[in-house]
């Protein structure tokens, strides 16, 4: 790997970079033709708070439909939220505007899950990664070129590749575009949203650690959001977790790990299958014993 | 005698690049009563493995070019397509991944569940419906009766997966084939499906095939496991077995690129990766087909000696010139 001189590490200062208070992205529901009204809302997110120490990863687990991925969009301002504050660093996202949002926008990415779908197919690697930088206006086309090719080094995708198409790739190696697309104008915070869960295991791993290294190298500040408790587990400094749009338990990751409080927590963490059959087969047993404290109403 | 008995079975793609390896010489068998796991990677073949069983593998591009399939005694491969369809729902039956798509969105689910009883016994449309209540209580879908003229958009995803295995139930099969029957759930859904097949394959006395990539799906139903890659079984073990001695470097690389959800300190550590990626299946090495990936390959010739199933213990199977009891601590793995 080269050194980050390129892509200007951040130096922790242990801080929050990101505050999240009382967020809440409510979606109405109409009906009606011609005149349509609202007749309820969905709350998809629903008064969630936490923040992110610089240089830290917080995970944010829940089920499909919890509001994790919401949460992560209203946060990059991608989707309006329709109550609480979003502070990063010393700006209050949630009232940006124009020039000012564009400008903020830079310091935070994505990464997706889905690395079939989230790469034009018509744009070569060069072009795609080259895309943020040309939106900020950012360096010469000389230089732009030379920084495509570092990042892509950082990544490990073969910077010879840049003139080819993403479907030449496999999903792993599409991902790391993905995340060289990210890290182009050095921002400080990349919400990854479930990164890892489309690619096989051995990929998998493969792409956790780049993640885990380039947050050693260069200072990067991840949300984490992923439906798997074991991926999570090897990412994240704190943990969220989410149900039906709240939060129910958020605490450091050993500590949610080990001790789950919260009934749901529990009940999430047991219905993960180990892979190991002697300890399965005690979970399995924990898991009946759950479901039967809960229809007993103990 | 087993009820499932693949013996060498070779399924081939013929395409324009020439022809797919898809699965390539698999031999196992199902005894009533037991749940096989096949796991591996995506595009290892055991999705095509399980089609091929069925013979719902699309003829051409694909074709069985050797082995047999036999399922009691029969040869399934040398059925015709009208005979299959009097195995196939009946005695054998199989879940998909995607409950959304392997329910047609334009019938109510009491219609897609009658049908396949209709296909296959003599019976009144009212016997057909009063069964089909009975099966959807029987997967857990509370007020069957009145659910049976709901469509499949009605449903949530869990919901629909047990409707899926209501189907599959319908006419008792022996023979419950699941590809990949819990990967599109959540995880508490998942917990709750697998516990269900597991109450079935024992009080219906089915065999049961089940294919995934998750080793903890397989650590919770599986008896026996067969790990795939590169179209070929690389190691067979019973569950306990293969989990405490892994044999094939693959194996042993799998489970450690796992992220663990117990045990202490991973968070600081870093995930042993599998480097590289499986083979092209049209343009396969000539020898071992993991030795661009093993960290044991360059110890000998096995790169470029094709390696056979071998028994290291007894029920234990490994396709590897060097097994983890073989290698000992004598060697250190040659850095990758």
């Amino acid at each position: 790997m080269t050194e980050g001189s390129a892509l200007v590490p951040t130096a922790s200062t242990g801080g929050p970079l990101l505050t999240v208070t009382d967020l809440e992205k409510h979606f109405p529901v109409r009906q009606g033709i011609l005149w349509e009204r609202t007749v309820g809302y969905v709350k998809a997110v629903d008064g969630v708070s936490f923040s992110i120490p610089e240089g830290k990863t917080l995970g944010l687990v829940g089920e499909s439909g919890s509001g994790k991925s919401t949460t992560g969009y209203c946060i990059l301002q991608l989707l309006k939220p329709t109550g609480g504050t979003i502070r990063f660093q010393d700006t209050e996202l949630t009232t940006l505007k124009g020039e000012d949002l564009r400008r903020a926008r830079q310091h935070m990415q994505i990464v997706f899950q889905d690395p079939y779908s989230s790469l034009d197919p018509r744009m070569t690697v060069g072009s795609i990664v080259a895309e943020p930088l040309e939106v900020h206006r950012i360096g010469t086309r000389k230089g732009r070129t030379e920084r495509v090719r570092r990042l892509l080094e950082v990544v490990g995708f073969n910077p010879n590749f840049t003139n080819r198409y993403p479907h030449e790739f496999s999903g792993g190696q599409r991902q790391r575009i993905g995340i060289a697309r990210a890290l182009a104008l050095s921002p400080k915070l990349i919400v990854c949203d479930e990164p890892v869960s489309a690619l096989d295991v051995s990929i998998q791993a493969q792409i956790l650690n780049l993640l885990k290294d380039l947050q050693r190298d260069f200072g990067l500040t991840y949300l984490f959001i992923s439906h798997d408790l074991a991926v999570v587990r090897t990412m994240a400094d704190e943990i969220a977790v989410m149900n039906q749009g709240k939060l129910v338990e958020v605490g450091a990751a050993e500590e949610v790990y080990l001790h789950p409080k919260d009934e749901y927590t529990r009940a999430l963490f047991t219905a993960v299958p180990v892979p190991d059959p002697r300890r399965q087969r005690e979970r399995k047993a924990e898991r009946a014993r759950l479901r039967l404290d809960r229809a007993t109403g103990m | 005698m087993a009820l499932l008995d693949v013996q060498n079975l070779k399924t081939y793609f013929y395409t324009r690049e020439g022809a797919v390896q898809a699965v390539d010489g698999v031999s196992f068998s199902v005894e009533v009563g037991r749940t096989l796991g096949i796991v591996g990677e995506s595009g290892c073949g055991k999705s095509v493995t399980a089609l091929s069983i069925m013979g719902l593998i699309p003829r051409p591009p694909a074709k069985i070019v050797d082995g047999a399939v036999l399922f009691d005694g029969r040869d399934l491969t040398k059925l015709s397509e009208h005979e299959l369809e009097d195995v196939r729902g009946k005695e054998i039956a199989m879940i998909f991944q995607d409950p959304m798509t392997s329910l047609n969105p334009t019938f109510k689910i009491g219609t897609q569940i009658t049908e396949t009883l209709r296909r296959h016994f003599d019976i009144s449309k009212a016997a057909a419906r009063l069964r089909a209540v009975e099966l959807l209580e029987e997967v857990g879908i509370p007020d069957a009766a009145a659910r049976l003229d709901d469509y499949p958009h009605q449903f949530s995803g869990g919901m629909r997966q047990r409707v899926m295995i209501a189907i599959a139930l319908s006419c008792q099969p022996r023979l419950l084939i699941a590809d990949e029957p819990t990967t599109a759930l959540d995880v508490t859904i998942q917990a709750q499906i697998l516990d269900l097949l597991e109450r079935l394959r024992v009080e219906r006395q089915m065999a049961l095939l089940i294919i995934t990539h998750d080793m903890g799906v397989i650590a919770e139903v599986a008896d026996e496991v067969a790990v795939m890659y590169a179209g070929q079984f690389v190691e067979r073990a019973p569950a306990l077995e293969l989990f405490d001695n892994p044999e094939h470097p693959y194996t042993e690389a799998l489970l450690g690129a796992l992220p663990q959800l117990e045990g202490s300190g991973i968070r600081e550590g870093r995930l042993t990766a599998i480097p590289g990626r499986p083979p092209d299946l049209v343009d396969l090495p000539e020898g071992c087909r993991f030795a661009p990936r093993c960290p044991y390959d360059g110890l000998d010739s096995c790169a470029s000696r094709p390696q056979e199933l071998r028994e290291v213990r007894p029920g234990h199977l490994v396709r590897s010139a060097h097994p983890a009891s073989a290698r000992g601590h004598a060697r250190e793995p040659v850095a990758t």
